[in-house]
């Protein structure tokens, strides 16, 4: 699904706004996570998931081709994790034991 | 520092085009559901200046209990992974201003 077919997808959904709408709808929703998420701050949306930023350390890289090493220098990057309403939804395709099998083991300890 | 959550995009919604706040919440609510739909079907999606969100099919392996170090099975899953375009690193590394960021 491309960011198009969602704007059709979501007009379809409400005939009563225009696809103008929709398509400043959707370019509002998005860029307003980009502007949050610019400033360091979280984007949280239960049940469907969180962005955060997360700081990467300089540290010694190596260009894969001539095995060269280069400096890396700090950055930001940008993270997303899945919330759990969402992560069972994509699993429920999969057998009812399986998923319940699988996610048993990560009861503690969420790797962040 | 602060979190933007559900209430703070319905707002956006409602700056871009005015719609109640009722309605721009129930719009937020149509988007997300629409995005989790497609991807609980297994579905890409690839929003352009934002990023892609796909699903991957991971397979059976061993995991281990960290505290006791028993082995345990880790049965297949599927896990969703996000992949931030250019635009969006770039503005996440640099710190762009507020609606300078257009997508």
């Amino acid at each position: 699904m491309t960011r198009s077919e969602l704007i059709t997808a979501l007009a379809a959904d409400h005939p009563h706004l225009t696809l103008a709408d929709v398509e400043r709808i959707v370019s509002a929703l998005f860029d307003e996570m980009t502007a949050s998420l610019a400033r360091g701050d979280r984007v949280e949306l239960r049940g469907f998931g969180a962005f955060s930023v997360k700081r990467r350390q300089a540290r010694a890289g190596r260009n894969p081709r001539t095995g060269e090493t280069v400096d890396v220098t700090e950055k930001t990057v940008p993270f997303f994790r899945a919330g759990r309403e969402l992560r069972e939804m994509i699993n429920a395709g999969m057998a009812v034991a399986e998923v319940a099998a699988s996610e048993a083991p990560k009861r503690k300890g969420i790797k962040r | 520092m602060g979190t933007l959550t559900r209430a703070g995009l319905a707002e956006s919604i409602y700056a871009a085009v005015g719609l109640s706040r009722n309605e721009s919440a129930a719009l937020l609510e149509s988007v997300l559901d629409r995005m989790k739909t497609a991807l609980a079907e297994g579905d890409s999606i690839k929003i352009s200046g934002f990023g892609t969100f796909s699903v991957r099919q991971k397979g059976r392996r061993i995991g281990r209990n960290p505290k006791t170090g028993d082995e345990v099975p880790i049965l297949p899953r599927r896990v969703l992974i996000f992949r931030a375009s250019q635009i969006l690193r770039e503005a996440v590394d640099h710190g762009v201003p507020d609606g300078a960021v257009r997508s």
